[in-house]
């Protein structure tokens, strides 16, 4: 499963991070790495970006950006 | 002493720069608000101190502009102090930033702000604890209602910070230490282990900074090459990756020591509400109708304060006329000064003051609250569609203000390419300087006088439109000139806060419709000197002003509107608020400004120079799309750089213009 195709009040943990190299730093600023427990809280009008919640914070982005992250349900 | 405020977005940095320096830095509960640094001083128990506030980051690998900034303050400037404001709700992500700082220098007092908050949401954290840890002071605050922060000030003569070291595992520590030895007489005064950690975690553009820094390219230094191979041989182990996760990890480790969740379900109120705001079927709908709101009560509450205005000032120049002829001023003199500046001046203030009194405190208030950033949520799909980004959202919603605040608040942008996009489609966005002259005209031609909600509709149609052009000429950017893929989009929805209502109404009236204001009165002074002039020279019998109209005429007739109105347009480029002004000036010939006691009798005056409702529209239509005003342009070459942009966001939305009132010139025509 990956992080871009989450239903809202998913949680998962992270397995596996491949993003292009500037995501991978935004997240990395986050607070995303392996191991990480994220939420999804919210989907916009359009169904995308989704928002996240990660480490105490919401944080909205793009399907296309995480598409290649891969987690596992809890 | 020089110190610097630091932190990550919307934590309320500005909200203690206000705080300790009394100045009034404008705080909004959005990421991104802060784009340059602020410089305040204050004076504390015989000290003087000068404090910068740098814009928000999540840490010292930059992606924007506005980070750029930050980071390179802390990194590479001067200074005897860093407070770094954290946010108590989510600690363990600002540690982050508070790890990478203290990797370069331990002058460091940790600002746990936000601390009712935390409170309300039933989070404890344990600050004795955090100080132990990190061997630096640490102080609790709510900076909004100024708790803690005389401990804050207390601090600040702290001497005895201690050295925290991260520790990355023995292996990794070994090397740094290693590399670090080689580099301390190469770095100038930049800490060693640091510039060794970033150059085993290597991050171009940080790296690109501290080349530019010591004029010494470290990776091309032969002993410096030799170091980080045996080091890439001998631990075999991607050491990038790990070096990252450490920070986190350990940012993990102390959080988990020093923070307490007594409710696991502190998020749940805000989630209802955003389930609300960015569902598929109320999202788009409720942000219309904000705007709705905010519209209607804006034109409906100005209407009378700006009828009281014209009133004063009407009185007022009765007594300055008097003391003028008093003083035996020239004739000459007098009406350059009462029929040309004065008259301009007052219009300016009449027409501008009430509208921006009303939707500037409004403004401030869905923005303390922090729906913005909702905003840009819900709209981000048709700013991708359009190779955009949907932080755009949030400059255009500036743009209502004033197009040159949100230029400048293009910034926030990560992407430059999408930067530009914002900064040149800014324009299609009505500013209040527009707004007058538009519901004037929408009052007078189209919905009739005294039609309130109608008018209020009409000006959304054509705030819509105008948003239907930033999405078309955005689109056709990214295929022109500004070539490239949507790079991506990440923004914080940050918990809503209770807007300080009274304090918003000062400070907005006072910070941003005084500041508008003040500007479009100092422009509006010599515009109405020179208009004056131009309208009191004569040639043939027929004054300049004239002249100059008839030779426009054609012009203006091909798009459905007429010389004068575009000389008007022109001669407003430094402020919009003129135009109409002008173009009454130009219309009357009377070679000053006269005063129109009411919209009946303006009416009167139009038609009978041969206004159509095909003018009107028109007329609504360039002033939505023309070129922007002075101040705006000159933001716009300073914030890019470049001659090249300026001209393109001028002759874009002109083009975009003439087009349309050409079209729809030719629509009426053909009817």
């Amino acid at each position: 499963m990956f992080l871009s195709n989450m239903k809202i009040g998913d949680k998962v943990i992270v397995k596996k991070i491949v993003a292009k190299e500037n995501i991978k730093r935004r997240l990395l600023d986050l607070g995303v790495i392996e191991g990480t427990i994220i939420k999804c809280v919210l989907k916009s009008p359009f169904n995308d970006p989704l928002a996240y919640l990660i480490r105490g914070s919401v944080i909205a982005i793009r399907k296309e950006d995480v598409k290649k992250i891969e987690v596992d349900l809890l | 002493m020089k110190i610097a405020l630091a932190g990550n977005p919307n934590v309320g940095k500005s909200t203690v720069f206000n705080a300790l320096t009394g100045l009034h830095q404008h705080t909004g509960n959005w990421t991104g608000k802060t784009v340059t640094n602020a410089v305040g001083k204050f004076h504390y128990n015989n000290n003087d101190y000068e404090i910068y506030d740098l814009p928000g980051t999540y840490s010292l690998f930059s992606h924007s502009k506005e980070e750029e900034v930050a980071r390179d303050f802390i990194c590479f400037e001067k200074y005897d102090l860093v407070i770094v404001v954290c946010d108590a709700v989510c600690l363990e992500r600002n540690l982050n930033l508070v790890l990478q700082i203290l990797e370069i220098t331990n002058k460091v007092i940790v600002c746990v702000n936000l601390l009712d908050e935390a409170k309300k949401k039933k989070i404890k954290i344990d600050l004795e604890q955090l100080s132990n840890i990190l061997g630096v002071p640490v102080v609790g605050t709510s900076a909004r209602s100024k708790k803690g922060l005389n401990d804050l000030l207390a601090k600040l003569e702290f001497k005895n910070f201690k050295n925290y070291k991260l520790d990355y595992g023995n292996l990794i520590n070994e090397e740094i230490k290693k590399l670090s030895k080689i580099l301390t007489k190469k770095v100038l005064d930049l800490n060693p282990d640091w510039v060794a950690v970033n150059l085993l975690n290597y991050d171009e553009n940080l790296y690109m900074q501290i080349t530019k820094y010591l004029n010494y390219d470290l990776l091309n230094d032969n002993e410096i090459i030799m170091q980080l191979k045996t080091i890439k041989e001998k631990l075999n182990f991607n050491i990038k990756d790990k070096i990252v996760n450490e920070i986190i990890k350990t940012a993990e480790e102390i959080s988990q020591k020093v923070v307490t969740f007594e409710d696991k379900n502190y998020n749940l109120k805000n989630e209802k509400i955003d389930k609300i705001i960015t569902s598929k079927i109320f999202g788009i709908p409720l942000m219309l109708i904000m705007l709705f709101i905010i519209l209607w009560l804006t034109i409906n509450g100005a209407n009378y304060p700006s009828e009281i205005l014209f009133q004063i000032f009407n009185n007022i120049e009765v007594y300055l006329n008097d003391f003028l002829i008093f003083i035996n001023c020239p004739v000459w003199l007098n009406s350059l000064l009462i029929a040309g500046i004065y008259r301009v001046l007052t219009w300016v203030i009449a027409v501008m003051l009430p509208p921006m009194a009303i939707f500037f405190p409004l403004f401030t208030l869905l923005e303390d609250l922090g729906f913005l950033p909702r905003i840009a949520f819900n709209l981000d799909c048709l700013f991708k569609k359009c190779c955009a980004c949907g932080k755009q959202a949030l400059t255009m919603c500036m743009g209502f203000g004033c197009n040159a605040v949100g230029v400048s608040g293009a910034r926030i942008i990560d992407s430059p390419r999408e930067r530009i996009m914002a900064i040149l489609t800014n324009v299609f966005v009505p500013c209040n300087g527009r707004f007058p002259t538009m519901i004037t005209i929408i009052s007078i031609f189209l919905v009739g006088i005294n039609n309130e909600i109608f008018s209020v509709v009409i000006l959304l149609l054509i705030i819509l439109l105008g948003f239907l052009l930033t999405f078309i000429t955005s689109y056709l950017l990214s295929k022109t000139v500004l070539k490239g893929i949507p790079s991506s989009f990440t923004i914080e929805l940050p918990p809503y806060r209770r807007p300080q209502v009274g304090k918003v109404i000062i400070r907005s009236i006072l910070d941003r419709t005084l500041f508008v204001l003040g500007r479009a009165v100092i422009i509006a002074i010599p515009a109405g000197a020179l208009i004056w002039i131009l309208g009191n020279i004569q040639i043939n019998n027929i004054n300049l002003l004239n002249h100059i109209a008839n030779f426009l005429n054609p012009f203006g007739q091909l798009i459905g509107l007429d010389g004068v109105i575009l000389l008007a347009f022109i001669l407003g480029f430094p402020a919009n608020e003129i135009v109409v002004p002008i173009m009454l000036m130009i219309y009357l010939a009377t070679g000053e400004l006269i005063n129109i006691e009411n919209l009946d009798s303006l009416k009167q005056i139009l038609v009978n120079q041969g206004w159509t409702i095909k003018t009107a529209i028109c007329m609504l239509i360039f002033t939505l799309c023309h070129f922007p005003c002075s101040t705006t342009c000159l933001t716009i070459k300073k914030e890019t750089g470049s001659y090249k942009w300026m001209l393109l966001a001028i002759v874009i939305p002109t083009i975009v213009g003439f087009v349309i009132c050409f079209l729809v010139n030719l629509f009426f025509n053909l009817l």
